[in-house]
């Protein structure tokens, strides 16, 4: 992929303090911590469309978060567009900063809001993420309210139309005086990436924006957001824990396990000669839509680990077919197998 | 191979609060022989549930089964009387529930929940021998036995859909019938669930109905698959010739809207317009206003097409797929 | 709309809310419906002294030869300010504090929400008499101290409202898209508290009204002003023993019929707006109990897919 990166992931870790009673408290045992995510670092190029895939517990969805800045990292920075908005988010100073921009002079409040213009997120469930009190025409011109984007209600007016002409509500006066409640699970959906999109984002956090819609109604919804990184440019970050949406439209993978990335390189490349035990296995029981082609499936037993307790060494070791004793031992790091494709095994390249 | 259910035209209305019939399910013929799986595929609302319940005869109070056979083993369930049916339910025929796992009782323990559910339907009498049967029954689903004095929260999801699928077999049921069984389970659960479910199909020579939108699942699983649109069979045929020779329109898009693995970057189709909703169904084929087919013509709009066999074993509802 | 009309399909909405209206009508036209003014000096004789109802003074007279049936429509006026405007007023601070402690939550919340536990412990009425009884006795006292005694309850209930609607997906969406904490509050969280607030606070009138009379009842009412319960109070001291029950059963009717339309007036609201369970087609907690149980899905239940 060419152009410089909008996003760059720098040794993410989010951990969350497990509650703990009073008692623990006044003995001052060592605070247990979910390690949602634990030192994760990637970068997406400007136009580019990167899948997230991991199942629920692999952190996907909080390295989503932390990108547009709704949650703060632990440790490690997020980049965007090369200026540190952990930084800014946190209240220190533009430390880290990796470039002087126009954004330098900008108070603090702005340069978040900046952030919060040009990163967007969709979130999983259209059901959920509109407010049922509002109408359609209010939710898609909160944005810009919030942003003061629009000098009048004309110009506002013709911004949401727009943008929910682009998502395929159209004609957009059909739907904007209607509530939530009486559109469709796919017309919510482009309610929420019209609300995103009228903002003109440079950056859509879509966190498995279809894992809930019928399956015509997908592809739909998958074909829009193709469509906005065609047409308009716009940098997609896709969580999802489905390898065949991921597959169909995304140019680049990492695979998340457990709060790490495991696996990173091009979708095709990644799908069609998989390096990590994990990717392999899940590639695996990937339905296919055609009995003639049924193959073997590697199902893993057991289910992800509870990431308070992070087993030693590779963290994959416990249900990994190919495990040799070292893996319980070493804790084996990113590292190229071909070009841009990067494995997290001490076998990588050897499978 | 015997048949065990043959349904035929099969025909449910709801009675909105104002007291129109609406055709939710408008009738739905398939078999099922013994030993075989079938897939019952279709977008949320196209009445595949209701089809279920109406063969166990649950369906609720606004429900009324307007026309239609149900035989099963060659006698007509629908004729029989409550009493008579509740010895089929669970005993012959038992149901998965779609998000069954999510209502176990969360203060019993799960064997309890077992022995509970083996003395509601009079299979075992003692105490014991409840407890035991439950510890079987886990054994079989691939829970040790011993994780039967847990609580449902001490279970994963996957842990649950298996302690469901336990009770649904407590009585040695033939049929089983599984209603989204792997929706809300991560992909490596719904493998592992799809695996216990071929394993069990083999091993206890059940027959299955697999309720689902999801088609992938279906061409993993089923021998036959049921097309559901709007509420009437779109296309029935096996497996095989549902996903390498669909006929109908809808199953075609259908398909072509499915992304698959295998062939990463491969263009999706999506099916514009919405289906169809129960108060406001088409006069004529109902999916005919979604329908891009170039050879649709004005009878689309006016005639519902009849379901077909255009060739042994394989039926189609469209005015314009013919016999061979 | 919709709203209204759940709430006239429900009988029992609608006669509350009928058996209110008179009340209130009562209220508002009491000088051209009481036969007597109350508030005017009467020279009573003997024998008019908590004499018995006859054509013209329909309930009788009290101890002071006053019309009982003019005390009882003007003493509607103080029972019905005093009840609309406490409960407002407990309205008010408890939606503050609710919405304050449920979305800032942390330090601040805990303890507002520690002196609402305070304040609930602490039996209302002891509580009241003791404040009424040191800085006075005077209508507005009267209805600042059930105001600030009673809002404890709404700020529980919209706090831990405010705490799930905070973690909804569309707050999140809010919160992403840059928009202020008032901002989210006000346009996002406070609509979806608003019903259950207002079904709340009718609930609240009624409360506050019983407390005025409790007050008054126990000798601390405004001494100024005719209410329902100075009236009982009266009544309990002198009328009891002379058998004179035209004077005591009005007052304590009266008490009843408003609390008992406002009960149902706020019970019916409570049912219409009351958040259930997320009621998605493919999520039917009660359809699913229903199924897992083998048994037959009871009226009501959504119809499956």
């Amino acid at each position: 992929m060419e152009g410089s990166p909008v996003l760059q992931v720098h040794e993410l870790y989010k951990y969350f303090p497990l509650s703990q009673g009073p008692w623990a408290a006044l003995t001052r045992k060592r605070r247990r911590m979910v390690r949602a995510v634990d030192g994760v670092s990637f970068s997406v190029h400007r136009g580019e469309i990167l899948a997230l895939v991991g199942e629920s517990g692999s952190g996907k969805t909080t390295v989503g978060m932390n990108v547009v800045g709704l949650q703060q990292p632990t440790r490690g920075y997020v980049l965007f567009d090369g200026y540190n908005v952990t930084e800014w988010a946190r209240g220190h100073g533009p430390s880290l900063e990796a470039k002087d921009g126009p954004l330098a002079a900008l108070s603090r409040r702005r340069r978040i809001m900046r952030l919060r213009q040009k990163a967007q997120m969709i979130f999983q469930d259209p059901y959920e993420s509109l407010n049922p009190r509002q109408t359609v025409f209010d939710i898609v011109a909160e944005p810009l309210e919030i942003h003061r984007l629009a000098r009048s209600r004309e110009e506002k007016k013709e911004r949401v139309r727009e943008a929910l002409e682009t998502c395929g509500l159209v004609p957009a006066d059909h739907f904007w005086d209607r509530f939530p409640a009486e559109l469709s699970g796919g017309q919510r959906q482009r309610v929420v990436i019209a609300g995103a999109l009228v903002l003109e984002p440079e950056l859509l956090v879509a966190d498995e924006p279809v894992s809930m819609l019928d399956v015509s109604i997908r592809a739909e919804i998958l074909n829009l957001l193709h469509a906005l990184r065609r047409e308009r440019g716009i940098t997609i970050l896709y969580t999802t824990h489905d390898l065949a949406t991921a597959g169909f439209f995304t140019d680049r993978m990492a695979v998340m396990y457990l709060g790490r990335i495991v696996e990173l390189g091009p979708t095709a490349e990644v799908l069609a000669r998989p390096q990590h035990p994990y990717t392999r296995a899940l590639i695996s029981v990937v339905p296919v839509p055609n009995p003639r082609r049924r193959r073997q499936r590697f199902i893993l037993q057991g289910e992800i680990p509870n990431p308070t307790d992070i087993p030693p060494g590779c963290r994959f070791h416990p249900r990994c077919p190919c495990a040799v004793p070292e893996c319980r031992e070493t804790d084996p790091q990113l590292r190229p197998v071909a070009p841009d494709h990067e494995v997290a095994c001490i076998f990588a390249g050897q499978l | 191979m015997a048949i065990l259910l043959d349904v035929r035209d099969l025909s449910v209305d709801y009675l909105a609060d104002d007291g129109t019939p609406l055709h939710a399910v408008d009738g739905v013929t398939f078999r099922l022989e013994e030993g075989r799986s079938l897939g019952l595929v279709g977008e949320s609302g196209c009445g595949k549930t209701t089809v279920m319940l109406a063969i166990l005869r649950l369906l609720p109070q606004e429900g009324r089964i307007v026309r239609g056979q149900v035989l099963f083993d060659g006698k007509d369930l629908l004729q029989y009387s409550e009493a008579q049916m509740r010895q089929v339910r669970w005993q012959h025929i038992s149901m998965v529930f779609q998000g069954a796992m999510n209502a176990l009782n969360p203060v019993r323990t799960i064997e309890s929940q077992i022995v509970e559910a083996l003395q509601v339907h009079s299979v075992v009498e003692h105490a014991q021998a409840a407890r035991e049967r439950a510890g079987e029954l886990l054994r079989l689903v691939g829970i040790p036995p011993e994780r039967g004095s847990q609580y449902p929260h001490q279970y994963s999801g996957g842990m649950r859909q298996r302690a469901v699928i336990a009770m649904a077999l407590a009585c040695n049921p033939r049929i089983l019938i599984a209603d989204e069984p792997t929706t809300a389970l991560d992909v490596m659960i719904q493998a592992q669930i799809l695996e216990l479910l071929e394993r069990l199909q083999a091993e206890l020579h059940l027959s299955l109905i697999l309720v689902t939108h999801d088609l992938g699942m279906v061409a993993e699983v089923c021998d036959d698959v049921l097309v559901m649109y709007g509420g009437v069979v779109a296309e029935y045929a096996s497996s095989d010739v549902i996903f390498n020779d669909p006929c109908h329109p809808y199953t075609q898009r259908l398909l072509q809207a499915f992304p698959d693995v295998g062939r990463p970057g491969a263009a999706l189709a999506s099916i514009p317009g919405n289906p169809p909703r129960l108060d406001d169904l088409p006069p004529g084929c109902r999916f005919q206003p979604r329908c891009d087919c170039p050879r649709r013509g004005p009878i689309c709009a006016h005639e519902p097409p009849p379901l077909t066999e255009i060739a042994p074993g394989h039926y189609v509802a469209c005015h314009w797929v013919r016999k061979v | 709309m919709k709203f209204l009309r759940q709430f006239i399909h429900s009988p029992m909405g609608v006669i509350g809310a009928a058996m209110l209206l008179v009340v209130v009508l009562v209220a508002i036209f009491a000088p051209f419906l009481a036969p007597y003014d109350p508030y005017e000096r009467v020279e009573a004789s003997p024998e008019d002294i908590l004499a018995p109802p006859d054509r013209d003074h329909l309930l009788g007279r009290d101890d002071a030869g006053k019309d009982v049936l003019s005390l009882l429509i003007y003493g509607a006026r103080v029972s019905l300010i005093v009840g609309f405007t406490a409960s407002f007023m407990s309205m008010l601070i408890g939606t503050t504090v609710g919405l304050v402690a449920g979305y800032y939550g942390g330090r601040i919340g805990n303890l507002l929400m520690r002196l609402a536990d305070f304040l609930m412990v602490i039996p209302d009425l002891p509580l009241m008499l003791v404040i009424i009884a040191v800085w006075g006795r005077g209508l507005w006292k009267i209805i600042l101290v059930i105001g600030i005694l009673g809002w404890t309850y709404t700020a529980r209930l919209v706090r831990s409202q405010v705490l799930s609607i905070r973690e909804r997906q569309f707050v999140l969406r809010a919160r992403a898209l840059g928009a202020s904490d008032a901002r989210i509050i006000l346009r996002h969280i406070f609509p979806q508290v608003l019903p259950l607030i207002i079904a709340e606070a009718v609930l609240d009138i009624s409360v506050a009204i019983l407390a005025e009379s409790s007050l008054a009842f126990l000798g601390l009412g405004d001494p100024t002003l005719v209410s329902w319960g100075m009236m009982l109070n009266f009544a309990f001291e002198r009328a009891i023993s002379r058998q004179a029950w035209w004077f005591l059963l009005p007052p304590g009717f009266a008490i009843v019929w408003v609390s008992l339309s406002l009960v149902l007036i706020g019970n019916t609201l409570d049912q219409i707006v009351n958040p259930r369970l997320r009621t998605h087609h493919l999520f039917d907690a009660r359809r699913m109990v229903a199924l897992v149980t083998g048994e037959p899905p009871q009226r009501g239940v959504e119809l499956p897919g």
